[in-house]
């Protein structure tokens, strides 16, 4: 009996608490496909009473949306890839390998987790800038690149595998690179997920670098993209901002709940965002 | 952390000839081409900033300077002075008090209490609640903006369309000095407890069950076995929620940037959005001087929550 009472509570609970984390979102969807003046309209509307996609269309019409798309695809992409290869290889290194200052160096990584962002944000952009990398490609990516936060990742999670398996290897006569790339790479799938979707995430979400680093329309990623047009100014289009936001948001949200598992083990067991 | 590299090289002169030198030579060579690329891109993009961050903060490096850092010239203390006569300064680094003052305790009571919602036998459909309490972790803090920011329109919003209902006359939540804040601190919880709540769900699911069943039978109500068992046992889970958290709010800055631009008279300024207006205004010397007592802020944060919430056997 109270058991059913318990119950009952905790769903009402529950259910309330999705609808304010939810509903928010769903009601972005909605009002998406509501015309401009409804969007507008006092009362505010529930469900759109003239469904339209033009809001969609102005994406394109006024703004050239598939390009921020592609930019933010580019530079996440690179900055993943960039993150898998280069924190796995430290990673192993810092687990498996021994060699003088390993623990000094892990240190130091471990060290730039505490540093604020903003700590990084000025010289960075004065080194960027000497370098003549602004609005360009590898500036949106270079300072992205090497994560502190993946090699903790990749160390704690090469520190479960056994050393044996990679001892048998060497005594095969498998050279160092061949054993990382062949047998250690292969066993640490699960993390790189984690770390690929984490790193993917964080990248086509960044906001603040790549507003100030590109400067041109061209380089433009969605967010900034997103932020230039709406915030900030008077006239704002606010069918054109909602769709602007739901093609920021689908695609997290089609890859989150694909690979939600992996997101929701990289966390718990990293216990870092 | 400590595990495996507890197992440090011998160091021990060894009276082995030259072979076995040659052998940690050649072991000290593979570990550092393994480290290498990592260690480049690392060291010039992220630990060299660090440093010039830190030089810069004795300079008066402007952004006219850019093209010529060598040029600039040091400032002494100057930087560091002028802090503490910022009254804007001052005014924001209120503002980032009352944001770990108040966010973190909300972020973590929201987030210990879903994640024990959550961990409850009698709830079924665990992972649709998980997902959705997760979704505004992984969404882009621009969206977020448009989102509230429709959501609290004074005219057109949903909040206070809700709030008539009751006949509640909802002010100008995010155009009001006196609710801007307050605000700014309920969505960033709103937006951040969802990945606090995994942590926290997991450090539940660790808790042996028979620790429940013992304390059922001393005659402990649910209340009692959450004070007793649950709390005691999250202890770790707590300390660590509450520094990522603490680190987290203290340096918040995307929240109030695109959502209320640091105002309205400046009621959401944050350190960190005040380290961004002096750069946007090219006073890079300056920026860097704020940014590093925020840095030091960080670590002392840290630190104390260490000191007030860690015991001698986590």
């Amino acid at each position: 009996m109270t058991d059913r009472l318990a119950r009952t509570a905790l769903y009402a609970i529950l259910i309330a608490g999705l609808l304010v984390v939810v509903g928010p979102f769903l009601w972005m969807l909605l009002s998406s496909f509501k015309p401009e003046a409804e969007i507008r309209s006092v009362p505010p509307t529930w469900w759109p009473q003239h469904w339209t996609l033009g809001n969609y269309g102005q994406l394109f019409d006024r703004l050239d949306f598939p390009r921020y798309f592609a930019n933010s695809a580019i530079v996440a992409l690179l900055v993943t890839a960039g993150n898998l290869l280069f924190c796995s290889l430290l990673g192993y290194a810092l687990a498996k390998l021994d060699f003088p200052g390993r623990k000094a160096l892990f240190l130091i990584v471990l060290g730039m987790l505490m540093v604020p962002g903003m700590v990084l944000f000025v010289p960075q952009f004065v080194l960027v800038s000497n370098l003549g990398l602004a609005n360009s490609y590898a500036g949106l990516v270079l300072p992205f690149l090497a994560g502190p936060f993946g090699v903790f990742l990749m160390r704690q999670f090469l520190l479960q595998i056994p050393d044996d398996l990679i001892e048998a290897a060497r005594v095969d006569g498998a050279g160092e690179w061949r054993v990382f790339w062949r047998i250690v790479l292969p066993l640490c799938k699960p993390a790189l997920a984690t770390l690929g979707i984490l790193t993917f995430l964080a990248s086509w979400n960044n906001f603040l670098w790549p507003l100030v680093v590109a400067t041109t329309d061209d380089m433009y990623t969605l967010p900034v993209a997103l932020a230039l047009y709406s915030i900030g100014q008077n006239r704002i289009f606010y069918g054109l901002l909602l769709a602007g936001a739901v093609v920021v948001v689908l695609p997290v949200l089609i890859v989150f709940l694909v690979l939600q598992r992996h997101f929701m083990r990289g966390i718990a067991t990293t216990g870092l965002k | 952390m400590a595990t495996a590299t507890e197992v440090r090289e011998t160091r021990a002169p060894t009276p082995t000839p030259a072979a076995r030198s040659s052998r940690r030579r050649r072991r000290a060579l593979t570990g550092w081409a393994f480290a290498a690329p990592f260690v480049a891109v690392f060291g010039v993009f992220l630990l060299l900033p660090v440093v010039a961050s830190l030089v810069m903060s004795f300079t008066d490096m402007r952004s006219t300077d850019l093209r010529t850092p060598w040029a600039v010239e040091f400032a002494g203390l100057d930087n560091y002075a002028r802090l503490l006569s910022d009254e804007l300064l001052a005014k924001a680094a209120a503002n980032t008090a009352i944001f770990v003052l108040f966010g973190v305790p909300l972020t973590m009571l929201v987030a210990l209490a879903a994640a024990n919602a959550l961990n409850s036998g009698l709830i079924r459909l665990r992972a649709v609640f998980r997902v959705g309490f997760y979704l505004p972790v992984v969404t882009s803090i621009v969206a977020i903006a448009v989102i509230w920011r429709f959501l609290l329109d004074p005219e057109a919003g949903l909040v206070d369309d809700l709030l008539g209902l009751i006949g509640v006359d909802g002010p100008h939540w995010l155009g009001d000095p006196s609710t801007a804040l307050g605000s700014i601190v309920v969505i960033a919880a709103w937006r951040n407890f969802g990945s606090l709540m995994v942590i926290f769900l997991a450090a539940l699911q660790g808790i042996p069950q028979h620790l429940y069943e013992a304390a059922t039978l001393d005659g402990a109500g649910r209340w009692q076995q959450f004070r007793h068992v649950t709390l005691p046992l999250l202890r770790p889970a707590l300390l660590f929620g509450a520094v990522i958290t603490g680190i987290g709010y203290l340096q918040l800055f995307e929240e109030p940037l695109v959502m209320t631009q640091g105002g309205p008279l400046q009621s959401t300024l944050s350190v960190s959005y005040h380290v961004y207006n002096q750069f946007g205004f090219g006073n890079y010397g300056y920026a860097s001087a704020v940014s590093y007592v925020l840095f030091v802020a960080v670590v002392a944060l840290s630190v104390v929550q260490f000191r007030l919430l860690g015991s001698r056997d986590d």
